[in-house]
């Protein structure tokens, strides 16, 4: 057997401390990788995983430093070339897909020009051999016309195509080593797929050796031939795909993976009263005509929720998700619609709202990050809402601070720390507590799990279900991950480009009876499976052709239309789609319930 | 309190405690400096020009034979409450318009920013020039001139902060609580730009200093017999090529004081409420 193509041995990284003292953030590391294979690097935040990836290119943040026994890509010692032969490695043997494409390419200049940009530094190629190198790669990477898409400016092409463009940046100089960090985190989950799907035969293709930097569990199933499991900057565990996936060794393996697969929560007995009604609801952004804005993003969506209840609403990227929190919250004034909170309509703008009325629902931010104020201490971010709302001061709040601070499991002894100084986790629980203080009946929860690791944002999930039990607060949990929401919610609302598509019980999720779009989004998830990639191959349809989103008369057409594997030609394309009601369910779409359920749709598919 | 301030010692870094005892020390000589002065600011005392340290003159004399420790206590007392004053001022008349500015957004914004970038396209010598002209060189009239002057500038740079401040989550979060602009701007925004605006105060503080001198040399300053430290370089000018203590020691003072706020200033931790 040859020697591997990449080898790593006793690899470490550290840091110098304010202090002066040395911190060391990766530890006697060691991994191979034979020619052609992918190895994929998998752990939490913090794990070292980037970092160890940026270190097979020589590079590591400033102020830390790499030693090792050996860092070889095939005939090269990383470990032993001087800053100056760095420069001559990187981005012509080994090269770097970053996590975001939109971040990576500069917005001022074309596509061609950056992506051909490695073969001209490296003096590899002139301007036309480039540019036909790369043209080449755009079509080995399905973009969609490659003669001309290398024309158009980064803010022309969609998240997926940047992303395969940059692919296509890092494979041009034929790299012995690809390093992939993160590349598809950023995207709708059906994007990932024909991401996933292309850089898959891309790297086949090209024969190079791959790593691939994730979190992800189920979509490194899908591209890796070994994995090595870190926590903490030390290996967990390594070993090949199939064993650590299907046997692993190490618990943390097996608590990532148990994270991975959340388990179905009975549906809480919610009573009867509807607390919270949101119907017809018309919101976007520009002036409004006739009841409608300008730029509209949220077009008749309704749904009602009772106490103690959790609707999930789930869309891609745009869909209007949390769109619709803003306009519950009446931080986005609806133009349209009402939003009743027990039979009460409240006004559409928060400004019109009473004190009450706020505090009765609380919006709970996506990004803990900016969310909360790096200039306050916990004490003081949980104290203001318990000033304001309930004129607590003094003892009674401090009190009270403590009691969140029990409530949502953090130590007493936090209210004087600055938020800064919390971990990703402490920060969306005192994000959460500052919602909870001000005992809503209506919590809004945007997307509060999707910045977090796996684990933390399970923990979390845990915690809300606990607390919507115990306290009967109703939920609106909104999500781009259906498996959580499916976990989750006693409802479902699948928002697609700001219309609702599906309204559901929980009872109906695993269900027969779903939208093809619903259905699309269940099957982008990846499996913990690895033939998945490939048993998904051919399901997603060509547009239909022609397809616009208004028929002659001018009515509105299902706006799911151009993607829709299961359009009825002559019907989808002509007629504005009928609500489906079935028992617990309402679908928009042209076929029946019975015709939606997965037999009827292998049928008319 | 006192446990505050030795902790706030302790963890001010070597450049902010030469800082601190800098601006320590000119704020003191500021408030005490004319009870210490040894001869009356106009005084000719001496029948040399431009002496040298001796026993009588500590710090020689200057072009005219006046003693120049004494000029010196005497003009630190203008320069730094004067400067510091219009400093102080132009911040916080600014950042107050920047946080209106910034929170309402809209109208109200446009006014604002419109009416700065008219004031700031006013040369500001010639519009010192006419005020005096007009009213009369006074110390009021000095320390309006000098905040009027820099309030633009200041607020442009606040304004740019807050701007982006208030796109944040965290002010989303106050907004849809129901909180006032007034709690918005202190509790929410204000808070997180304290450390650019302090640096940008230090920065205005050496713009007036430099205005001030520049408007004694017109004639248009502080009025002689006194003066400001600014124009004491200026007055002794004729002396750079002696060497005369006349014009190197306020030309410190000012270093001296300036270099001492600013290390001070960017010794205190962003963010924080020091």
């Amino acid at each position: 057997m040859s020697a591997p193509a990449v080898e790593v041995n006793g690899l470490v990284i550290d840091v110098t401390l304010p202090d002066g003292t040395r911190k060391a953030i990766v530890e006697d590391v060691s991994f191979a990788i034979p020619k052609g294979e992918v190895l994929a690097l998998i752990g939490e935040s913090g794990s070292g995983k980037t970092t160890i990836a940026l270190a097979m290119m020589g590079y590591s943040r400033f102020g830390a430093r790499i030693t090792a026994d050996t860092i070889r890509v095939g005939d090269m010692r990383i470990d032993q070339l001087n800053a100056n032969e760095l420069p001559k490695v990187r981005g012509r043997r080994i090269s770097y897909i970053a996590q975001s494409a939109a971040a990576a390419f500069n917005p001022s200049r074309p596509i061609m020009a950056q992506v051909i940009e490695p073969l001209l530094v490296h003096r590899l190629a002139n301007r036309k051999e480039a540019e036909a190198k790369a043209i080449e790669i755009f079509r080995s990477l399905a973009l969609p016309s490659p003669e001309t898409i290398g024309r158009r400016y980064p803010h022309q092409v969609s998240g997926g195509q940047l992303q395969r463009l940059m692919a296509a940046m890092a494979l041009i100089t034929d790299p012995e080593l690809v390093i992939l960090d993160e590349p598809t985190t950023a995207l709708d989950v059906t994007t990932q797929v024909e991401v996933l799907r292309t850089f898959k035969a891309a790297i086949a293709a090209s024969g190079a050796t791959a790593i691939y930097v994730s979190h992800d569990l189920a979509v490194v199933a899908q591209v890796a031939d070994r994995i090595v499991v870190l926590k903490n900057g030390r290996t967990s565990e390594e070993g090949t795909a199939g064993q650590v996936l299907e046997a692993p060794s190490s618990d943390y393996t097996r608590s990532l993976l148990a994270a991975a697969r959340p388990a179905i929560r009975p549906s809480a007995d919610a009573s009867e009263d509807k607390v919270l009604t949101v119907s017809a609801i018309e919101a976007g952004y520009g002036r409004i005509t006739n009841g409608k804005p300008a730029i509209p993003v949220l077009s008749d969506v309704g749904f009602a929720l009772k106490r103690g209840a959790t609707i999930g609403v789930i869309g891609e990227s745009g869909s209007g998700k949390s769109t619709l929190a803003r306009v519950i919250a009446g931080l986005l004034p609806a133009a349209g619609g009402e939003v009743c909170l027990d039979g009460e309509v409240l006004p559409a703008d928060m400004a019109d709202r009473s004190r009450e009325q706020l505090r009765r629902i609380q919006l709970v931010f996506q990004n803990a990050d900016t969310a909360l104020n790096p200039a306050h201490t916990v004490g003081e971010i949980l104290s203001r809402p318990l000033a304001f709302y309930h004129q607590l001061k003094g003892g009674a709040a401090a009190a009270r601070v403590a009691e969140l601070l029990d409530l949502i499991r953090l130590p007493r002894g936090l209210e004087t720390r600055r938020s800064t100084e919390l971990s990703g986790g402490q920060k969306q629980r005192i994000n959460l507590a500052r919602a909870l203080a001000a005992e809503p009946d209506v919590l809004l929860c945007d997307e509060v799990t999707s910045a977090l690791d796996t684990v933390v944002g399970a923990a979390i999930l845990e915690l809300i279900d606990e607390l919507r039990r115990d306290l009967g607060i109703a939920t609106v949990f909104i999500s781009h991950d259906i498996s959580t929401v499916k976990a989750f919610c006693d409802n479902m609302l699948v928002l697609y480009s700001g219309t609702a598509v599906e309204l559901s019980r929980q009872a109906k999720f695993a269900g027969a009876i779903s939208h093809p779009y619903t259905r699309l989004l269940v099957d982008s998830v990846p499996d913990m499976d690895r033939t998945w990639l490939a048993q998904r191959a051919a399901v997603e349809r060509a547009a239909m052709p022609g397809a616009s989103l208004k028929n002659s008369a001018g009515e509105a057409l299902c706006r799911f239309l151009p993607r829709c594997p299961v359009a009825i030609a002559g019907t989808c394309d002509a007629m504005p789609a009928p609500l489906r009601e079935g028992e617990g369910q309402a679908i928009l779409c042209h076929h029946t319930l019975a015709n939606l359920s997965s037999a009827g749709l292998a049928e008319v598919s | 309190m006192t446990g505050k301030l030795t902790s706030f010692l302790r963890n001010l870094p070597a450049s902010g405690r030469i800082g601190l005892t800098l601006v320590v020390f000119w704020l003191a000589i500021a408030l005490a400096g004319p009870s210490l002065a040894p001869y009356s600011v106009g005084a000719f005392v001496d029948q040399d020009v431009f002496s040298g340290a001796s026993s009588r003159f500590w710090l020689g004399s200057d072009y005219l034979g006046r003693d120049v420790l004494s000029r010196v206590l005497w003009g630190s007392r203008y320069t730094v409450f004067l400067a510091l004053g219009a400093a102080i001022l132009a911040v916080c008349i600014g950042t107050s318009f920047a946080l209106l500015a910034a929170i309402r957004g809209g109208w109200t914004d446009e006014v604002i920013s419109r009416a700065m970038d008219t004031f700031i396209s006013i040369p500001s010598k010639i519009f010192a020039l006419v005020l005096v002209a007009a009213f009369g060189s006074s110390l009021p009239l000095l320390l309006l001139i000098a905040t009027l002057t820099y309030v633009p500038g200041n607020f442009r740079i606040a304004r740019a902060l807050a701007m982006n401040l208030v796109a944040l989550d965290f002010v989303q979060v106050a907004r849809a609580r129901g909180e006032g602009p007034v709690h918005i701007a202190l509790r929410e925004v204000l808070p997180n730009m304290i450390h650019p605006l302090l640096a940008d105060t230090g920065l205005r503080f050496v713009f007036v200093v430099l205005l001030l001198s520049g408007l004694s040399f017109l004639g248009l300053g502080v009025q002689p017999p006194h003066a400001d430290l600014g124009s004491l370089v200026r007055e002794n000018i004729s002396g750079i090529t002696e060497g005369a203590l006349a014009i190197i020691v306020p030309a410190l003072a000012i270093a001296t004081l300036t270099v001492g706020a600013n290390l001070l200033i960017d010794a205190l931790k962003p963010g924080g409420k020091a």
